[in-house]
């Protein structure tokens, strides 16, 4: 009976302890690397002091914060401000349920050990989106519950953009389910097993409305509104400290980790690296070679995401509102038009391509007027001086 | 307003913005390539407590209360420096020389009391400016602690005791005439010999 429980159960518990294990210490050391990759852009060294290359540091920095007072604010409502760290981090871990950390194959039997907790969802990333969009919950309850107006305009700030980038992010990869038939995140991947036929070569424009919602989504610079310390101290975080600061943070780290895979997962090929890995091959060897290029692969994701947030400012609110708005909600209809055109006159795919590096220039022409407009509107500051001044 | 346009002011019109600059994409590379190329960039950071940094001879650290050729304080306790400062952190009690002490009989006046309060201290130099004998002056010790907020009051002895480290380093040289009190005790000398006393400074110096 016992025997019988655990065979059944294993690869589920193994696979979810996995996951349990690596994203709390690879949040913990990503703080370590973004450390140092910040250091590095900014010809300095970074941490180097707690152990070799200052590589403790990230456990220096975990004990430090366990061990830290726990403060409860006295003018806060104590439940939902608890919670809300908690909720932050359930629900980004979540996703994870879905998301193949190694290779897996779509079909045959799943028995033994697996890189995925939950294998053959097919709704994968519908899944993906409905809970990962779940830790809005995470912020706007911190914030309110935090009875601070800093951290209540952070958390409306940081709602209105995850609803405005939800959509975005759910129409942009709703070319590449058109393309492979399925939602199931191990189909796409098995779908691009050779190079050519990365979704990235046909999808260009929603990788690129994909990957900047997706970091939008996950709070981070230059999208971080809603901790924005010039306006509003810490945004949703002001009033908290200690662990269930870092645990916002974790919940940070991890969406950061999430979008690395999917990015990796949908549009770069996954675990396939022609020339490199064979999708056929069942060996040890080869299921190790896979999980070493789709974890390169993310790890060059997670160094782009940290280099972007060393490299690019904030955004204005507005700006923010209108990329989403004006810019990746039609660019993305304009895509997905594209894409029913070519499957449904079932042309070649590299139509696809062309279809979108052409909606991508036509959009960049009409911003050229519209920026130029803006330019010389008689609102801007700087204009109205010169309007009353010269002319 | 008047809409006449100023001859000495350059308009500059905004820049025509294209469509590289629309599609934004252009801007973010070549910001992602300068942060990049940083990485292979020699790293500017000084590993502080084993490195230690070389100071500018005008640093601007700890004070000292110099020591005259005999050896006493050179102050003359003119207020002064502590007119001048602007953190109000000099506090100083002055007394009458000992004039039965040949060691003291060319002296007027020197501190009882001189205390800086060095956490005061916005270490602007504005002191040693004012001092009309040189005899405060700032060194290049930047590292200075203490364990409470009174041990951080430095007293005349201390100050001295600062001269006494400082002024036979390098980097600190005694910025002061040896001999003579200081270009001040100058003007007086030469009044003197001219005959012509303090009446001869008022004019110089004029209201
Ligand atoms: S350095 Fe400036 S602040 Fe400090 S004692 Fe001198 S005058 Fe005052
Ligand atoms: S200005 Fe110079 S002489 Fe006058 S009290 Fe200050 S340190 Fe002494």
């Amino acid at each position: 009976m016992l025997v019988e429980l655990w065979n059944e159960y294993w690869p589920l518990l193994s696979a979810m302890l996995v996951v349990l294990i690596a994203i709390p210490t690879l949040g913990l050391y990503m703080t370590y690397i973004e450390r140092k990759v910040a250091a590095a852009m900014q010809d300095r060294i970074g941490p180097n002091r707690v152990g070799p290359l200052g590589l403790l540091q990230a456990v220096a920095d975990g004990l430090k914060i366990f061990l830290k007072e726990q403060v409860v604010p006295a003018h806060v409502d104590k439940w939902i401000y608890l919670t809300a760290p908690a909720i932050g981090v359930v629900t980004s871990m979540l996703a994870f349920a879905v998301v193949p950390f190694g290779p897996v194959s779509p079909e045959g039997p799943h028995t033994g050990f697996r890189f995925i907790i939950a294998p053959g969802v097919e709704i994968g990333l519908v899944f993906i989106f409905a809970v990962s969009s779940l830790s809005a919950y995470a912020i706007i309850l911190g914030g309110w519950a935090s009875n601070n107006k800093y951290s209540l305009y952070g958390a409306i700030r940081s709602c209105a953009q995850f609803i405005s980038y939800e959509i975005p992010l759910g129409m942009s990869v709703l070319g590449v389910f058109a393309i492979t038939g399925s939602m199931n995140l191990e189909k796409i991947v098995y779908q691009q097993s050779s190079f050519l036929e990365w979704n990235i070569w046909w999808q260009p424009l929603a990788a690129l409305i994909f990957f900047t919602s997706a970091l939008a989504e996950s709070n981070r610079l230059p999208f971080d509104l809603s901790e924005c310390e010039q306006e509003l101290v810490g945004g949703f975080h002001t009033e908290y400290s200690g662990i269930k600061f870092v645990l916002f943070f974790l919940a940070e780290y991890t969406h950061v980790v999430t979008i690395s895979f999917l990015t990796v997962l949908l549009f770069f090929g996954g675990w396939h690296l022609p020339g490199l890995t064979d999708p056929a091959d069942p060996t040890a060897m080869g299921t190790a070679l896979r999980l070493l290029v789709l974890l390169a692969k993310v790890g060059v994701v997670v160094f782009f995401i940290m280099m972007l947030r060393w490299t690019l400012p904030r955004f204005r609110f507005d700006q923010l509102m209108g990329l989403a708005w004006k810019g990746f909600i039609p660019l993305s209809l304009f895509n997905l038009l594209g894409v029913m055109i070519v499957i449904s006159l079932d042309l070649s795919p590299y139509w696809m391509t062309l279809f979108s590096l052409i909606v991508f220039l036509v959009a960049g022409a009409l911003n050229v007027s519209q920026l130029n407009n803006r330019l010389r509107s008689p609102s801007s500051p700087t204009i109205r001086t010169r309007a009353e001044g010269a002319y | 307003m008047s809409a006449k346009r100023e001859k000495k002011v350059t308009w500059v019109e905004p820049p025509k913005m294209g469509i590289a600059e629309a599609l934004y994409l252009p801007a973010i590379a070549e910001g992602l390539s300068t942060t990049f190329k940083h990485m292979f960039q020699p790293r500017k950071t000084k590993q502080y407590p084993e490195e230690t940094p070389t100071l500018p001879p005008n640093y601007r650290g700890i004070h000292r209360l110099n020591r005259d050729e005999k050896g006493r304080v050179k102050c003359v306790a003119c207020f002064l420096c502590a007119t001048a400062c602007p953190a109000n952190c000099i506090d100083i009690v002055a007394a009458a020389a000992p004039k039965d002490d040949p060691n003291w009989a060319d002296r007027d006046k020197y501190p009882a009391k001189f205390v800086i309060d060095e956490l005061r201290c916005i270490y602007c130099g504005m002191c040693e400016e004012a001092c009309p004998v040189d005899a405060i002056e700032l060194t290049s010790i930047y590292n200075m602690t203490g364990k409470s907020r009174d041990g951080m009051l430095f007293d005349r002895e201390k100050l001295l005791d600062v001269f006494d480290e400082t002024s036979k380093r390098p980097g600190d040289p005694v910025r002061t005439h040896r001999g003579a009190l200081g270009p001040a005790s100058e003007i007086i000398a030469g009044a003197q010999k001219s005959a012509a006393p303090m009446s001869n400074i008022g004019e110089k110096a004029g209201p």
